[in-house]
């Protein structure tokens, strides 16, 4: 099966800085695929190369079996973008911003009011088609981005933190189109910082950090290969508990007040540690993405 | 220069147009109302108040009123104006508050047609502007007529020569406010001593000298023989320098927008 993406040591410097540094990862036709990372890591960069905004530095980039050093507007009409910032033109109605989106596709005139219509009923908006963008919620503006990256019937679709901002109403709307234009087949390229967004939408994702790429795999497996199966959170832990975790080697994150303990086999530990160690609480839990994210990515604050 | 425009799709370039056409129509009545007032303010103001005072002017060996003379002039003003504020403030505003180019950039369009697109708006906007402003002075039989129509393919020229240097600075300024600089040190000295209200040959030698070189100066005395339906040679050189300096801030708009946009 040809890849939609392939990306190959691709590398973007501005000045001395490497905002991506010699990253190569491949995106599969109908897949969603996930481009996970703290602020500052690449996400946004890497992904701008990729529809083309800004020119890579280094490497080699094939969307669509097109090199796109040499066919950037061909495959910039084939795909749809969701840019992170909520650009919608603030001069023009919803329905006009639409139409001009597709004008800019080369639809007709025709074409492009017929395809708004549809944009504008899928996405539940036609009730506010003669509104201006700026008179919009967040959520329906994000929806409304949404719409206009849509309106070329696009393969491939990128999407820069789709509902960061979002109230959890309109975060679970965006989630259900996606998942909608998923079903259709639609191949989707998303980054964010949010790990239940990945989890739900992400068939395969990449977590990378300060421009590199530090695991790649299906969510499921990396939850397993990284932080196990169930993980025990023990507040206030006593120096018992630290001997025995150390007398048993079992692996653990340490932070004073509150101890992490990754499991991999069955539950008799938790009942054993509930038993003899826990005199604040203990609260044993399914393992996560965001587990994964923080054991890899650190947990120091990123400004 | 070849590889300049291949890199522009003439259909690219017109949907950027499209655009700001489409916008523009929703407020065409607001849009039309400086070019019908200002020309009557300005001949009111200046043509019979000033008149009195200054009495007929001798422009190339021909006795004119000074209503006569300064109606080109306010054509001509106005073709710089509309597309040097267009290709400043507008585009600015759609490039740094509005990221309309942002959104654009992530369509087929690419940002050589979509600077492209603005600067013939810009043009158009002038065109527009000089059509209305033609109808308010023909209504003081200071236009000839078929000659006069000529000015709508002038206002074009100019605007896109304007239009040009403005986009230049829009690639240049780091911030909206700096856009004061060049109206007060090039569009306002343009606007005063360009042979506007009164002749260059009132300026002492230096002063006529820069003068010269003002693009507005050339542009003026093309409206004022296409105005008299007087024609020369010397019109061909006038032309010319408009056209060059077009082809100059031209490629330049282009390349500082390019270094501007894409990152």
């Amino acid at each position: 099966m040809q890849a939609i993406i392939t990306a190959k040591n691709l590398t973007k410097r501005y000045g001395d800085l490497v905002a991506v540094d010699d990253i190569s990862f491949n995106v599969l036709p109908g897949e969603c695929y996930g481009i996970l990372g703290p602020n500052g890591a690449g996400k946004t960069t890497t992904i701008r190369m990729i529809y083309g905004f800004s020119p890579m530095t280094a490497g080699e980039l094939t969307v669509f079996g097109l090199d796109l050093r040499k066919h950037l507007c061909a495959i910039k009409s084939r795909i749809g973008v969701c840019q992170q910032e909520n650009n919608l033109d603030p001069d023009l109605n919803l329905l006009q911003n639409l139409e001009v989106f597709g004008l800019f596709f080369n639809l007709t005139g025709r074409q492009a009011h017929e395809k708004a219509q549809a944009l504008l009923e899928f996405m539940s908006l036609d009730h506010r088609k003669d509104a201006k963008a700026l008179e919009l919620s967040g959520g329906m503006t994000r929806r409304m981005v949404l719409a206009r990256a849509l309106i070329n019937d696009p393969e491939l679709l990128i999407l820069d933190e789709p509902t960061t901002g979002l109230d959890p109403q309109s975060r679970h709307q965006v989630w259900e189109r996606l998942e909608e234009l998923k079903k259709k087949g639609l191949t989707v390229l998303l980054t964010t910082h949010y790990m239940d967004e990945a989890s739900r939408l992400c068939d395969r994702l990449l977590i990378m950090d300060h421009g590199r790429i530090l695991v790649e795999g299906r969510p499921a497996d990396l939850i397993r290969q990284y932080v196990g199966h169930d993980i025990i959170e023990v507040a206030e832990p006593s120096s018992d508990l630290r001997a025995y975790v150390k007398a048993r080697q079992l692996q653990v994150e340490d932070f004073g007040h509150r101890m992490i303990i990754y499991e991999s086999n069955g539950s008799n530990l938790y009942q054993e540690i509930s038993k003899k160690y826990c005199q604040e609480g203990c609260l044993l839990r399914m393992a996560s993405l965001e587990d994964v994210f923080l054991k890899l990515t650190g947990r120091e604050l990123r400004e | 220069m070849k590889s300049l425009f291949s890199m522009v799709s003439w259909m690219g370039l017109f949907r950027v147009w499209q655009r700001n056409f489409i916008v523009y129509r929703q407020n065409w009545k607001i849009s039309f109302l400086a070019p019908i007032l200002e020309p009557l303010f300005y001949l009111l103001a200046f043509g019979y108040g000033l008149s009195t005072l200054v009495g007929n002017i001798r422009e190339n060996g021909m006795e004119i009123s000074y209503t006569a003379f300064i109606a080109p002039a306010l054509i001509a003003i106005n073709i710089m104006n509309n597309a040097f504020f267009e290709n400043t403030y507008s585009s600015f505003v759609r490039m740094y508050y509005q990221k309309t180019f942002d959104a654009m950039m992530a369509t087929p369009l690419t940002v050589n047609e979509i600077i492209a697109g603005e600067i013939v708006w810009g043009a158009t906007k002038s065109v527009i502007a000089t059509m209305i402003m033609m109808a308010v002075i023909s209504a003081f039989g200071l236009i000839q007529y078929p000659s006069g129509l000529l000015l709508i393919p002038l206002a074009f020229m100019g605007g896109l020569a304007f239009g040009a240097v403005g986009m230049y600075f829009t690639g240049i300024v780091p911030h909206i406010d700096l856009f004061n600089l060049p109206f007060f040190l090039f569009i306002t000295p343009m606007f005063l001593f360009s042979g506007t209200f009164f002749p260059i040959e009132n300026l002492p030698d230096w002063a006529q000298v820069i003068a010269i070189t003002f693009p507005l100066t050339h542009l003026v005395n093309l409206a004022r023989s296409i105005c008299y339906g007087r024609f020369d040679g010397v019109m061909l050189w006038q032309l010319l320098y408009i056209v060059i300096f077009w082809m100059v801030f031209f490629p330049l708009a282009l390349y500082k927008m390019r270094k501007r946009l894409i990152k």
